[in-house]
């Protein structure tokens, strides 16, 4: 079992674990994801890892509570534990001193934002970070993005804290009036890096989107995480997750992370604790 | 004592029952049939059998054991040799290795080992599996990487030497393709769990959820203090044809399709919590073990009709006929001499057909097999809502990449003595699907056995 040695809740949806798993903790590097199993029944899910402590031998996850599993997971307490827990999987994000880069974390995509922007600024980049969500009480790590870049900007889709509106205005707003932005990372739900990889693409910045598909090993044998990237079928997991912007297969992204919709509701609809929401778990 | 030209039948589930459940299809010898089937063995003073056998189990002298109705005998026997005697008397094709050679078989059918030394085993389990005497430590450590046949094989027999070895296993469960590949209804998982509980119980430390390439590597491996590492990943990586719509929703890879049913046990959804989505018409493209296992796991999970879909005739098909001849009765349909070309999807971008094209059969090419030559204008379209590609697998390429100083082949497969397993990299073995590319799970097991004997040789020079 591999114990969880802190639990925050952000929001009722949105809550963060700090894991034990030294081996994991030891190699870890910024892009990189785990994949986890709550219990024998469980599914293996994938979650980027938003930071990882070697002296500690932790690795730390947020996640949104979206289905069965991550409500599942989403009741676990300090102390607990999950069955499995592998990793680090895929290839790391190419970090190097780019001069200028923004980083761009989309609700939950905050997350896997945060390593890759304190690895750009350790590495002498100039990191501009915007963060967004739906709504204030959706937003996390506001501190912790501003401690690992050198400015931060923050957007709510209804205006209930910062500026109102997307991400990509923001985005838009910082290429205009700097200039000379070398590399977007752009991470979030589909629709928001899709937006993000559109916003960029008429300035031709290399813009670095990390892809969410459906996964099962998360070790290169099944294809079912497989996107298609300048018309070239990749495994997310191996070859991935962090692909070109502007070159991801958006549409097919989208339909395939949809695929299993069906069964999904059907889960949620059978795991479900049935209380309603007054159970304190969630 | 008249010749039984027969075997004595195994007993299985009907066909139009099991169909419909992922229950073993074929249901073992009980004692009276197993005294029977033994008692056709004539003990030969020179038997060829033992030599079909990978592993080099004891043949002879483990029937005439059950002949005398010692069956703990007759399983310590077969164990002094094989580690995974209840897998190997169910997934062997023992018509082309140890019964091929069974001196009966020349006048009429051979001695049923195969189903002999299952008897054994399944006896041996009911009972309760005690782990094998192992020698005096050598103080030597040995790193497996891959829980597969040839690793654990390799990683019992060390044991067994008296080295300790750790094995590193990237899935949440040891066992390889014997827990995600093969299916329930072939290979009871239970079955895999107590065989490979039996090789822990002599010592081998199993680690999973560590995937050497990412956590490890092989380099690493040696500066912490192994003195040897066999490499047995398998081949893990699907192969897909590179034509349209091959992205769409219900195209799996035949991994992808048995690894959520066998491993996730996604035929038990919402119990266990991975999906799986399986439409009214499946065709599995490719006509080896793995297709067949996936027609047959279609109509289990609901398919009303499943298609084996192939470029060459029946005759080519690599699967055991046996395989064949179940997935017949069990109702899978096949075409042969076809092949797809493009698949088709609706605006939701699921599978809703395919367009395949006909074949016939030219000259043999350099493997012996006659190429199959497309003919022109013989375009059709096939209706379908799941398709499931069997074509094959290759290396997975984690620890090959992570491996500086391994020489691999053409095909990315690792170069090594047949006899030994010895890899250009000094220490390093390798056996298995990774140097042969996809073969059997008791080839594999034989060179995980080499591997083994190399290494001890290699570890007492060391």
């Amino acid at each position: 079992m591999y114990r969880i040695l802190t639990k925050k809740i952000f929001s009722p949806t949105i809550k963060l674990f700090e894991i034990e798993a030294p081996m994991v903790a030891a190699k870890a590097q910024a892009g990189q994801f785990i994949i986890l199993r709550v219990n024998e029944q469980g599914e293996r899910i994938p979650l980027t890892i938003a930071d990882y402590n070697r002296e500690r031998g932790t690795i730390t996850v947020i996640f949104q509570e979206a289905g069965a599993t991550t409500q599942e997971l989403g009741c676990l307490e300090t102390g607990e534990g999950v069955l499995d827990f592998v990793g680090p999987l895929g290839v790391p994000s190419e970090i190097e001193n780019y001069g200028r880069v923004v980083c761009v974390g989309g609700g939950i995509g905050v997350a896997p934002v945060h390593p890759i922007a304190r690895a750009l600024k350790e590495a002498g980049n100039e990191v501009i970070s915007i963060i967004g969500a739906r709504t204030k009480e959706l937003l996390f790590w506001e501190e912790e993005m501003r401690a690992v870049s050198s400015e931060l900007l923050v957007s709510t889709d209804d205006g209930s804290y910062s500026h109102k509106g997307f991400v990509t205005d923001l985005l838009k707003q910082v290429i205009e009036e700097r200039g000379n932005v070398s590399h977007v990372w752009g991470i979030g739900p589909l629709p928001m890096m899709r937006a993000v990889a559109r916003t960029t693409q008429p300035y031709e910045i290399k813009t670095i989107v990390s892809m969410n598909p459906i996964m099962v090993d998360g070790t290169g044998m099944c294809g079912a995480c497989r996107v298609s990237v300048g018309n070239e079928t990749k495994f997310a997991c191996v070859d991935g997750p962090e692909f070109d912007g502007h070159l991801v297969d958006w549409d097919l992204a989208t339909r395939r992370l949809a695929m299993f919709k069906d069964k999904e509701q059907q889960a949620l609809a059978a795991r479900s604790c049935g209380c309603g929401g007054g159970c304190g778990c969630h | 004592m008249p010749l039984v030209t027969e075997k004595n039948p195994m007993p299985s589930q009907d066909a139009a029952v099991r169909r419909k459940n992922f229950n073993e299809v074929a249901l073992g010898y009980s004692e009276e049939a197993a005294l029977a089937e033994a008692a056709r063995c004539i003990q030969c003073a020179k038997p060829n059998c033992q030599k079909g056998c990978p592993v080099e189990v004891p043949i002879k002298e483990f029937i005439s054991l059950v002949q005398k109705k010692d069956f703990a005998g007759a399983i310590s026997k077969i164990k002094e040799k094989n580690n995974l005697p209840a897998i190997c008397g169910r997934v062997c094709p023992q018509e082309s290795q140890c019964e091929k050679y069974c001196n009966i078989g020349k006048k009429a059918e051979p001695v049923g080992i195969g189903r002999l030394e299952r008897f054994a085993a399944d006896w041996e389990l009911a009972q309760g599996v005690k782990a094998p005497e192992i020698e005096a430590s050598t103080g030597k450590k040995v790193a497996v990487i891959g829980a597969g046949p040839a690793g654990l094989t390799c990683a019992a027999d060390l044991a067994k030497m008296g080295h300790q070895v750790t094995v590193f296993e990237a899935l949440h469960v040891a066992g390889g393709v014997l827990m995600y590949g093969i299916p329930e209804f072939r290979l009871p998982k239970r079955i895999v769990q107590t065989e490979i509980d039996t090789i822990r119980k002599m010592g081998v430390d199993i680690q999973v959820n560590a995937v050497v390439g990412k956590v490890t590597s092989v380099d690493e491996l040696m500066e912490q203090g192994y003195d040897a590492v066999f490499i047995g990943t398998g081949a893990g990586l699907p192969y897909f044809m590179n034509i349209p719509g091959e992205n769409l929703i219900g195209v799996y890879s035949a991994n992808e399709f048995l690894t959520r049913t066998n491993l996730m046990k996604a035929y038990d959804f919402p119990n266990n919590a991975t999906p799986i989505n399986v439409g009214r018409r499946v065709a599995v493209i490719g006509a080896g073990n793995v297709a067949m296992d996936g027609a047959r796991t279609a109509l289990r999970l609901g398919a009303e009709e499943s298609y084996i879909v192939y470029r060459r005739s029946a005759e080519e098909m690599p699967a055991r006929h046996e395989e064949v001849e179940h997935a017949e009765e069990e109702g899978v349909i096949f075409k042969l001499l076809t092949s797809p070309i493009e698949f088709h999807g609706d605006d939701q971008g699921r599978v809703v057909g395919m367009t395949c094209v006909r074949f016939e059969l030219g000259e043999p090419d350099a493997s012996g097999r006659r190429s199959p030559v497309r003919i022109p204008g013989s375009e059709f379209y096939m209706e379908i809502d799941t398709v499931v590609m069997a074509i094959g697998q290759g290396p997975n390429p984690l620890v090959l990449r992570t491996t500086p100083g391994l020489e691999l082949n053409r095909r990315g497969n690792i170069v090594a003595d047949e006899e030994t397993g010895a890899t250009s990299k000094p220490g390093v073995f390798a056996g298995g699907d990774i140097v042969t590319g996809a073969a059997t799970v008791i080839l594999a097991m034989g060179a995980g056995k080499k591997a083994a004997r190399a290494i001890d040789e290699y570890l007492k020079q060391k």
